[in-house]
C-alpha cells in the first residue's frame, strides 16, 4: 500500500490540503503524520479536525514538540516566535483538541517502519537528528528496519550497513529510492507546512510498503494565502515571511 | 536454522531453480522456471559466505537497487528481487547469445565490424545515461547481443543511478572498476561522470581492432593510477590496418581528460557512423605514445577545472547535444534558410558541447530509377552537398564539431524523422514550408516530423511570413527529383 508521510506540517492549510491532494492522485491509501501538526501557522482549529477525521479512517499520528507546547504551554528551550505561536494555538484551540492532541502517542511501529516525531532513542526530549551520526544512534535505538521522521524541516535519507556506518543522502524529489533490505533506513520527508530550504513548495513523501521504495516529493502551494492568514492572527511577522522565501 | 543449499528443483518464492549455468567468486547464475513469468529466466545469486568481504556484496545491493528502475530494449527485463532477510536474489530476462568477450578471442576485428559494433554499443550506453545511470564497468564481457543483434548491457555491480544514494563510494574506499578498462578519473574516485564509459568504450574499440589492451590490467591501485600519467600507444602501432578514423576516434575517447572526449555516447555513436566525417587531427597519424609531461599537463588542467558543484548526468548530456538542422535549398537562399541559419546559430551556441548536422533532402522518385543527373549531366547529391556547405559557411562552426548528409529519400519527413532516431538527435530544426508544391502532394513535412520526431523540434518562419499565405505553385511534376530540406 502506498503511505504518504506528511511532517511538520505546522498548522498550514494551504499547504496540507496541497499534499494531501498530490498524495491521494498518486493512490495513498493511508497517511501517517509525523507530529508538529500546530505551531507557527495560522490554522491550528482546521489542521486538528482534519488529522482527527483521517485517523478515523486509519491515518497514524504522532505527538511533536509543537503539539505538546500548545497543550502544555512553550518550553524553555523554544525561540520566542515560538513561544509566541505556541501561546496564540494553545488560545485558537478548543478544550476537545488540545485533548485531542494530548493524546497522541510519542512513536508507532507498524510492521517494518516506526513513526517518530523526533527520534528513536529518546523521543519525548526532542533531539534533532541533524547529521550521520545521530541518525545511526536514532536507528541503532529501535528493531524496526524503516524509521520516519520529522522535527528538522529539511529532507534528508540516512542508511546503515550492517557492518559501517550510517550515511546521509539528499534525496531528490520525484526520483523513487528502493530501500533495500540489507540496510536499515531513516528518512524525513522535509516539512510540509514551513520549509526551510529556500524552496516554498511543501515537502512530503510516499512509501510503497509492498515494493519498498520512498519517493520524496515538493508541491507548490498557495503559500502567499497561507503567509496572509499568519499575519492576520497577529503571529510574528516573521513566520510569514520565511512561507514566502521558505527559509 | 541454517539454510538448505540450492540445488536444483528447489523452490525460490515461487521461482523453480533448473539448472546452474554460472558460478563466480561473487554470485551463481541460475536458470529458473515460474508459472507466472514466460521466457526464458536467469536469477542470480550472491555468494555470501562467512568471513567474506562484506563490500563485496555492496554491488549486489546496488545491483537490487538499481535494475527495477531501469527501462528500454538495452537492458535485461527486470522481473523480481529478493530480500536479505530469507534468499537474496535477482530474476531477470536470460538473454541467451555470446558476450562481446567471446567474439574478441578469434584475434581483432576488421575496422568496420569494429564502427558497427561500437556505434551500437554506444547508443545502448546512451540510453543507460538518459536514464541518469552511470555503468563504471563496460568491459566486453558486460556487452550481450540478442539474435537480432540488439545490444543488451549487463552487471550494474558498479553503477552509480544519480540521484540516489551511491553505496559504493559510501563504503569502498578503493576505485571501483575493472583494471582494463577503468578510466582515470574514476580511479580517483568521481562516480558521476558518464564520460567515465566513454572512456572504457576507448579501450573496448582499441581491443576490438587490436587484440590488446592499452593499459594492461593492473590489478594494485598503484598500477591503475599510471594512466593518470602515460599516454596510450596509438593502435594503428599493434594493427596497420586500424585507419587513422578509427584511431582518432579510440585515442579521443582515451583522453585523460573527459572534456577532450566525446560529448556524449551518441555523440561517439554518431562518429563511429560517419568515418568520412571524422575530423582527423595529429591523433589519427600519431606512431607513438604521447610524453608523461604532455599527459600530466592534460591531468592538472583537468583537476584545475573541476567545479565543486557538479553537474548532473542529464544537465551533462543536455550540454552536449547533437542538433539536426533540414534545410531546403531548392530555391537557393530565401528569407527561411536565412532564418534558420540565425534560429540554428543561437540554438547551437547555448550548448557547449553541441555538434551540429546539416542535413538537406534530395527527394527520389518512388517508382523507378533515378539517375542521380538533372537534365545537363551534372551530379545531383554532389550539387546539394556544396550548397549545403555555401549555407553553413556563415555559422562559422569548427570543422570537428558539424557535419554535412545528403538524404536521398521518396519521403522527406520520413527520412529526417530515420534519420533523428538512428543518430540520437536531441535537438531538429526544420523549416515551416518550402516548396509549396510539395505540401500539396505530400502534407507538411515539418508537422509530420514534429509529430513523429523521437526529439525536440524547432519549425522555423521568417519573420515577413506570420501573416497566413497560401502557396500557389503550379507546374508540379512528382516524379522529377527535388530537394525537400523540409516543407
Amino acid at each position: 500500500m502506498l503511505i504518504a508521510l506528511l511532517a511538520d506540517l505546522h498548522a498550514n492549510r494551504e499547504a496540507a490540503e496541497a499534499c494531501l491532494a498530490h498524495a491521494a492522485r498518486a493512490g495513498a491509501g493511508r497517511t501517517v503524520f509525523l507530529g508538529d501538526l500546530v505551531g507557527y501557522g495560522g490554522d491550528p482549529a482546521w489542521m486538528v479536525d482534519m488529522v482527527m477525521a483521517h485517523m478515523e479512517r486509519g491515518a497514524v499520528a504522532v505527538l511533536g514538540n509543537h503539539d505538546e507546547a500548545a497543550v502544555k504551554g512553550p518550553s524553555e528551550a523554544m525561540v520566542p516566535d515560538a513561544r509566541a505561536a505556541a501561546e496564540w494555538t494553545h488560545a485558537a484551540l478548543s478544550a476537545a483538541q488540545r485533548d485531542f492532541l494530548a493524546g497522541l502517542p510519542l512513536a508507532v511501529e507498524d510492521g517494518a517502519c516506526l513513526y517518530v516525531h523526533a527520534n528513536a532513542w529518546a523521543p519525548e526530549r526532542w533531539g534533532y537528528i541533524n547529521g550521520a551520526s545521530a541518525a545511526e544512534r536514532s536507528l541503532k535505538a529501535t528493531d524496526r528496519r524503516v524509521t520516519f521522521c520529522g522535527h528538522v524541516h529539511q529532507p534528508a535519507l540516512y542508511h546503515l550497513s550492517p557492518v559501517g556506518h550510517a550515511s546521509h543522502f539528499e534525496p531528490q524529489p520525484g526520483a523513487p529510492n528502493p530501500l533495500g533490505g540489507r540496510r536499515r533506513w531513516l528518512a524525513v520527508p522535509g516539512s510540509v507546512g514551513q520549509p526551510r530550504d529556500g524552496n516554498p513548495a511543501a515537502c512530503y513523501a510516499l512509501f510503497d510498503d509492498a515494493t519498498g521504495v520512498l519517493t520524496f516529493h515538493r508541491v507548490p502551494y498557495d503559500h502567499e494565502t497561507a503567509a496572509r492568514k499568519v499575519q492576520q492572527a497577529g503571529l510574528p511577522p516573521r513566520l510569514a515571511a520565511r512561507l514566502r522565501e521558505g527559509t | 536454522m541454517p539454510k538448505p543449499p540450492l540445488a536444483a528443483g528447489a523452490l525460490v518464492d515461487g521461482f523453480r531453480l533448473e539448472e546452474k549455468i554460472y558460478k563466480g567468486s561473487m554470485s551463481a547464475l541460475w536458470r529458473v522456471t515460474h508459472p507466472d513469468h514466460g521466457g526464458p529466466l536467469v536469477m542470480k545469486i550472491p555468494l555470501l559466505r562467512y568471513g567474506d568481504d562484506p563490500t563485496a556484496i555492496i554491488g549486489f545491493e546496488v545491483e537490487q537497487m538499481i535494475m527495477p528502475l531501469l527501462k528500454g530494449p538495452h537492458v535485461p527485463r527486470f522481473i523480481a528481487t529478493g530480500d536479505f532477510d530469507t534468499q537474496p536474489y535477482i530474476v531477470m530476462e536470460h538473454v541467451p547469445g555470446v558476450p562481446l568477450s567471446d567474439r574478441l578471442k578469434d584475434g581483432p576485428l576488421p575496422a568496420a565490424e569494429v564502427a558497427d559494433l561500437g556505434a551500437r554499443i554506444a547508443r545502448a550506453l546512451h540510453a543507460l545515461h538518459r536514464q541518469s545511470l552511470v555503468h563504471l564497468d563496460m568491459k566486453p564481457g558486460n556487452v550481450l547481443f540478442r539474435d537480432d543483434g540488439t545490444v543488451i548491457l549487463i552487471d550494474f555491480g558498479l553503477s552509480r543511478l544519480c540521484g540516489r544514494p551511491d553505496l559504493i563510494a559510501e563504503e569502498s574506499h578503493t576505485p571501483a572498476g575493472t583494471g582494463a578498462y577503468i578510466a582515470p578519473e574514476q580511479v580517483m574516485g568521481t562516480r558521476d561522470d558518464p564520460r567515465s564509459d566513454l572512456f572504457a568504450m576507448g579501450v573496448m574499440l582499441f581491443e576490438m581492432v587490436t587484440g590488446k589492451l592499452p593499459f594492461g590490467s593492473p590489478q594494485s591501485v598503484r598500477g591503475l593510477r599510471r594512466r593518470l600519467y602515460q599516454a596510450p600507444p596509438p593502435p594503428r602501432a599493434f594493427n596497420p590496418d586500424c585507419p587513422p578514423w578509427l584511431q582518432e576516434i579510440i585515442l579521443q575517447c582515451l583522453e585523460v581528460d573527459p572534456l577532450a572526449r566525446p560529448g556524449t555516447a551518441a555523440q561517439l555513436a554518431f562518429l563511429l557512423q560517419h568515418p568520412d566525417q571524422v575530423t582527423l587531427t595529429e591523433r589519427a597519424t600519431r606512431t607513438k605514445r604521447d610524453g608523461t609531461l604532455t599527459v600530466v599537463r592534460r591531468w592538472i588542467r583537468y583537476l584545475m577545472r573541476t567545479p565543486t558543484i557538479r553537474p548532473s548526468v542529464s544537465e551533462r548530456l543536455s550540454r552536449a547535444p547533437i542538433v539536426a538542422t533540414a534545410v531546403d535549398l531548392s530555391h537557393g537562399e530565401t528569407p527561411l534558410t536565412d532564418a534558420q541559419r540565425r534560429v540554428t546559430q543561437s540554438l547551437f551556441r547555448t550548448a557547449p558541447g553541441a555538434r551540429l548536422a546539416c542535413i538537406t533532402v534530395l527527394k527520389t522518385a518512388r517508382i523507378g530509377m533515378d539517375l542521380g543527373v538533372d537534365k545537363e549531366g551534372n551530379n545531383l547529391h554532389v550539387g546539394a552537398l556544396v550548397t549545403l556547405k555555401h549555407w553553413a559557411k556563415p555559422l562559422g562552426i569548427e570543422a570537428d564539431r558539424i557535419t554535412y548528409h545528403v538524404l536521398e529519400a521518396p519521403d522527406p519527413a520520413a527520412a529526417l524523422v530515420d534519420y533523428a532516431r538512428g543518430n540520437h538527435v536531441d535537438h531538429l530544426i526544420v523549416g515551416a514550408r518550402g516548396h509549396s508544391a510539395l505540401r500539396r502532394y505530400l502534407g507538411s513535412v515539418s508537422s509530420q516530423v514534429v509529430a513523429q520526431a523521437p526529439c525536440t523540434v524547432t519549425v522555423v518562419r521568417p519573420p515577413e511570413r506570420h501573416a497566413a499565405e497560401s502557396g500557389t505553385e503550379a507546374d508540379v511534376d512528382e516524379k522529377k527529383p527535388e530537394h525537400a530540406g523540409a516543407d
